[in-house]
């Protein structure tokens, strides 16, 4: 940090920041949309023949014709493009093939039952996989440490709609603890939750156990065992804080992941939400609702890793929130190349180059810019 | 040198120090160090193929990984040397036996022998995943190709497609193809290759602009190649190897997907046993019949475990050769 006290992020910047990230969400989303529709509209598929019930024998092209031209697909593929844009801006988000309703309001009916679902399954898959990763790099007993690391990638290899089913026959049928099915209070909430976690928690434990051996051997770490500090405070105050940042970016991936595994998991526990939504929609080829489906999830990956890049900040003081054309200004008058990538889906938080003095990790893992390319960290 | 030695007092008290000894002395030394690093270097070569020889035996779960998945590639392959029955045919009066000596795993609603179905489903679940790998790996490693060795516009181009790409989950992004494309067995696994692309274009980019600025494409262009040329001959080899070793590791994930689409109902219809269609089937029995669902995903967690823990093990292997 070379200016570092008048660095920090003041709330103006966090307003610019927040107004230039929110115009990228809006371009993030405006493309999303964009592809959406190229893959369900341009693909070789005909909606009206399927509405008219798949092979449509008794109805005369005319009808067809009159459908089609009824749900705007007589135009040519841009202006179809154009009038559902526009639509889509004025907050019509077109209606269900199959039922007629709008598709807003489908989706909004929706959102209830899966945010109880996903906000509970995130929180067991957030402790559960943080949990493992910190009791298997804690233990000193190397058989405990390796079974613990050999479970995530049994969660990982698990198909979540088996897990679910095993779920029901064990602790709603041989055990009768929890209803196999329905949404009627937090006991049929149990299971769901803790099927929807499985694949979550497995890749939150990877992901940090590695993190936590990485951090584990800083040198910094020698440092706060030379002052005296106990294991449990080395491991958590300093490790953990640390080792939790490169996760953290994760976060949309995990939201993402979450959301549609619920188009499983609300399947097998014949729960309403989202994802029941999206099995229904998708059986019955309902383009429209798969489309708001679709944006549906965009919007909430773009929010997730902004809410990220909010949080950031306060857990590592390295990153000063800053508005990309600030950027680029700064790292002109650097004569430093331009940012090759400007993020998208990611974050712009900015975390400047570490210092040799700097305790921690080096700049790169810190850097939540591109964060789609965290994808890899945990194939 | 010798004048500094003669100086130093102790040079006497100490023959094997650098400083007293004498230039022949340090070469006589450098001889011997080189020679027995060589030696040792032999030793090591041939403990090291030794031990990687013998080191898969030595990892027994590996070893397992292996063993198993080449039961269900006979399985996918010749279905009849493992289960010689019809996995169509039923024998009503057999309908939902448990597992027995002549049902291994047990039958279902309308007594077809599980095990027969399991073991013919193999090779249209097997066969999904390979088709989506390979449609993720050809047409990721594609773009990620032309988007790195372009560059410019069409680079930004291809590269925010894929930031879009990667803002949908990869499921949701299947089901929307699925909902355009149809059901089917192939479609499903269109779906999930495409899922796919944009993560290796990625990873294909980024290699291929490490390997483009390196000095051997330089002389390749230098003496006059054609870029088509050095793109396919120099860069596309060169840069392979991480998009090879991602589509190992996506296989398990890929029968992952490929089995939870078809749980969902859009693989191939009814009849035929894809894995997750099976243990869709047995949703209704789950009270009764545990077997009609615990059994197939069994093999379904062994299979992407196995397939996973083998990628893992080309991937340490690969780590210690480098």
């Amino acid at each position: 940090m070379s200016d570092s006290p008048a660095r920090r992020t003041s709330p103006a910047d966090v307003a610019r920041y927040l107004a230039s990230r929110l115009g990228q969400a809006l371009i993030v989303l405006w493309a999303a949309y964009t592809v959406s529709f190229l893959v369900l509209w341009a693909l070789p598929s005909d909606p009206v023949a399927l509405l008219a019930g798949g092979d449509a024998t008794d109805i005369t092209p005319d009808q067809l014709d009159a459908l089609r031209a009824q749900y705007g697909l007589d135009k040519p593929l841009w202006a179809q493009y154009l009038t559902q844009l526009g639509a889509i801006l004025t907050g019509h988000f077109g209606s269900s093939i199959a039922t007629g309703r709008p598709v807003a309001d489908v989706i909004g009916e929706a959102i209830g039952p899966t945010a109880q679902l996903a906000g509970l399954a995130f929180v067991l898959a957030l402790v559960v996989g943080g949990g493992l990763a910190i009791t298997a790099t804690f233990v000193r007993t190397r058989w405990v440490s390796s079974l613990l690391l050999g479970l995530p990638p049994l969660g990982v290899a698990i198909p979540s709609f088996w897990f679910g089913l095993m779920l029901i026959q064990w602790f709603s049928f041989q055990l009768p603890w929890f209803p196999a099915m329905g949404d009627k209070g937090f006991a049929s909430l149990v299971l769901p939750a803790i099927a929807l976690a499985l694949p979550t928690s497995a890749m939150i434990a990877q992901l940090l156990s590695k993190s936590l051996r990485i951090t584990l051997g800083e040198p910094y770490i020698d440092t706060a065992w030379a002052k005296g500090a106990s294991r449990a405070r080395v491991h958590v105050r300093h490790a953990l804080r640390n080792a939790a940042l490169p996760a953290l970016t994760m976060t949309g991936l995990v939201v993402g992941g979450l959301l549609s595994g619920t188009v499983v998991t609300e399947t097998v526990f014949s729960r309403p939400g989202i994802g029941r939504v999206t099995a229904v929609a998708v059986q019955q080829q309902d383009i429209p609702v798969v489309q708001g489906i679709v944006l549906f999830a965009a919007a909430v990956f773009v929010l997730a890793n902004l809410a990220v890049d909010l949080v950031y900040p306060a857990l590592d003081p390295r990153i000063v929130l800053t508005s990309p054309a600030r950027r680029r200004r700064r790292r002109a008058d650097a004569g430093g190349p331009p940012s090759e990538l400007v993020a998208q889906g990611g974050a712009d938080a900015e975390a400047p180059p570490a210092t040799p003095a700097d305790p921690t990790t080096p700049a790169d893992p810190a850097d939540p810019g591109n964060a789609p390319t965290r994808t890899e960290v945990h194939a | 040198m010798s004048d500094t030695t003669a100086l130093l007092p102790d040079a006497a008290q100490h023959p094997t120090d650098t400083f007293g000894a004498t230039a022949a002395d340090r070469f006589d030394d450098a001889v011997k160090d080189r020679f027995a690093d060589a030696v040792k270097d032999r030793f090591a070569d041939a403990g090291r193929v030794r031990r990687r020889t013998l080191g898969i035996l030595r990892r027994p779960l590996l070893v397992l990984s292996i063993v198993w998945l080449l039961l269900v590639l006979v399985a996918a392959t010749w279905p009849q040397l493992l289960a010689p029955g019809d996995p169509l045919a039923g024998v009503p009066a057999d309908k939902l036996q448990p597992p027995s000596a002549a049902h291994w795993f047990g039958t279902d609603q309308i007594g077809r022998d599980l095990y027969t179905r399991v073991v013919h489903g193999t090779s249209l679940t097997i066969s999904a995943a390979a088709i989506a790998v390979a449609v993720g790996i050809v047409v990721g490693s594609l773009l990620g190709l032309v988007s790195g060795f372009v560059g410019g516009a069409v680079d930004a181009v291809i590269m925010r497609v894929a930031d879009v790409l990667l803002s949908i989950p990869g499921l949701l992004l299947s089901l929307a193809i699925i909902t355009a494309l149809g059901f089917g067995t192939v479609n499903v696994a269109i779906a999930v290759g495409i899922a796919s692309v944009a993560s290796v274009a990625r990873i294909m980019r980024s290699e291929v602009i490490k390997v483009r600025a390196s000095p051997f494409v330089e002389a390749a262009t230098a003496s006059g190649n054609t870029r088509t040329r050095i793109l396919f001959r120099h860069v596309l080899p060169n840069s392979a190897g991480p998009v090879v070793a991602l589509g190992v590791l996506e296989f398990g994930g890929a029968i992952l997907a490929v089995s939870a689409l078809s749980f969902l109902g859009y693989g191939a219809p009814p009849p035929a046993p894809e894995w997750g269609a099976l243990v869709s089937g047995g949703r209704d029995y789950l009270r009764t019949s545990w077997w009609l669902t615990t059994l197939p995903g069994l093999v379904i967690a062994l299979t992407v475990l196995a397939a996973n823990r083998l990628a893992h093990g080309l991937d340490t292997n690969g780590a210690a050769r480098r």
